[in-house]
């Protein structure tokens, strides 16, 4: 793999993650991560599209007139979200039914559209191949660690599999009822980006305004 | 030189390259999604009907390991009962038939008033598919299908019922969107398991079963009707309770359930 393609495709995961620091797709990040099954699958449709929305996007690229530009997009990532949930629908019928929505909204999901304008529109087909691949992999990344913590703590259990038995089975784990609720799934994100900015802190932003400090002295 | 090159060669924003680009990639588009939407449908049809099958043997507990769901559920006879009469609607095929668009059909159903809608269901089918479990030409269950509002979405699911058309032997929803880990308990194995054995209709032939607001306890009368109500779901347990009094009550399938106790 070339410096590029690397840099391309690790970049996303840490250093420009499409969630933490670009704050895009939240909210299938909030509906969706309930549990791992689920979010491993809104997961892989997620990459899916973005990487092959990419990379149609740009193979195309230099005959998309300006007027339409956005349209032409939209309709490129719309088929691709429908045959993806008509594939899932085929063949992951029970977690496709737990998704219901949430794959037809991976059209609105401002990932790919950010992507497909940021980037596909400028760059060759392998490099927004990559790119896409790469943020797929940055946003399936905070997926599953959000999907993790709530679902460990809200059903006590790991890809279905229980892993600290309920009080309400007779086991001694009081689940954590806030985990399978959306506001719970802000709050995780909220302390990732908090330790993500922490561990590198060049991706804290520097603030709009500050407060005007020693007033006092400017005075003297 | 070949009209593809003139095509490639025409300036991105001339009036002419926006219409032929527009058309040519909704053409390509189409082709692929409705390829992709026809060559699965098969699949995702079997898929469907077999997870309706798995729906009802689970929520019949009849889920036996080891057995596949098609051999488990020829033991099950599909009917389609008129609920104007409560008779058997023999001329409609169960395989064929699909309540829920029945439902929105106007030819296959009637608009319900407000005080008759209690499940808040809008419309009531003519028909409706239910399930027959007999041994020995003993009647041993009877699964029927309900529907109704709870807090925020229509909940879809089935009540099993034993021989005798009055005591539940099982009770789920396979579909609903109702608040996980509140309303969503709905599908709590250990919520589902209290109905079991609990009694439909009071010797009035009113249908006398409740779900409580908090849990039965020793000293409740009558214990048999009550059920525990699901903690911080007041309006979804109030839902399974509405639609039990519809599906069980006259407009439901109470004229079908007495004409299955006199043919015996």
């Amino acid at each position: 793999m070339s410096t590029g393609i690397k840099s391309v495709v690790y970049d996303p995961l840490f250093d420009n993650n499409p969630i933490t620091l670009q704050i895009l797709g939240i909210c299938s990040a909030l509906a969706v991560t309930t549990s791992l099954k689920t979010a491993l699958l809104m997961s892989i449709a997620l990459t899916t599209v973005l990487t092959l929305s990419n990379a149609s996007i740009s193979m195309i690229r230099h005959h998309v007139p300006g007027s339409i530009r956005i349209i032409v997009q939209m309709i490129i990532i719309a088929s691709l979200v429908i045959i993806v949930d008509q594939f899932l629908k085929a063949y992951a019928y029970d977690t496709a039914k737990k998704l219901s929505v949430f794959v037809g909204l991976i059209i609105t999901n401002c990932i790919v559209m950010g992507r497909a304008e940021a980037y596909a529109m400028s760059h060759d087909p392998k490099m927004s191949f990559f790119d896409g691949l790469g943020n797929g992999l940055g946003y399936s990344l905070i997926l599953m660690l959000v999907a993790f913590i709530r679902e460990l703590f809200g059903a006590g259990s790991l890809f279905g599999y229980q892993v600290m038995p309920l009080t309400s089975e007779g086991g001694w784990y009081q689940s954590n009822g806030m985990m399978l609720l959306p506001p719970s799934a802000f709050f995780i994100i909220g302390f990732l980006i908090w330790g993500i900015r922490t561990w590198k802190p060049k991706q804290v932003e520097e603030p709009d305004f500050r407060i005007h400090e020693e007033h006092s002295k400017e005075g003297a | 030189m070949s009209v593809f090159k003139q095509f490639v060669e025409m300036p991105n924003d001339s009036r002419l390259k926006t219409i032929i680009v527009a058309l040519l990639l909704c053409l390509v588009c189409s082709v692929l999604v409705s390829t992709a939407a026809v060559a699965l449908k098969p699949k995702q049809d079997a898929n469907k009907a077999l997870d309706k099958k798995q729906n009802i043997l689970r929520i019949a507990g009849m889920m036996r390991p080891g057995a596949s769901v098609d051999e488990l559920f020829a033991e099950i006879e599909a009917r389609v009962v008129d609920m104007e009469t409560g008779k058997f609607a023999d001329d409609i095929d169960p395989e064929k038939f699909d309540q829920r668009k029945a439902a929105k059909d106007p030819a296959m159903s009637v608009k319900l008033s407000k005080d008759e809608d209690l499940a808040s269901i809008g419309r009531k089918e003519k028909y409706a598919a239910v399930y027959l479990v007999r041994e020995g030409g003993q009647l041993q269950t009877i699964i029927l299908p309900v529907h109704g509002y709870g807090l925020w979405s229509t909940m879809y699911g089935f009540v099993a019922l034993e021989g005798d058309g009055r005591t539940v032997k099982g009770m789920g929803f396979y579909e609903h969107a109702e608040t996980p880990g509140l309303g969503g308990e709905v599908d709590n194995p250990g919520w589902k398991a209290k109905w079991v054995g609990k009694e439909i209709y009071n010797p009035q032939g009113e249908v006398a079963v409740r779900v409580l607001k908090g849990a039965v306890l020793p000293s409740t009368p009558d214990p048999q009707y009550k059920v525990d109500g699901l903690a911080g779901a007041t309006l979804t347990s109030r839902g399974v309770e509405n639609l039990l009094q519809y599906w069980l009550g006259e407009q439901g399938f109470k004229p079908f359930l007495k004409n299955l106790a006199q043919e015996g």
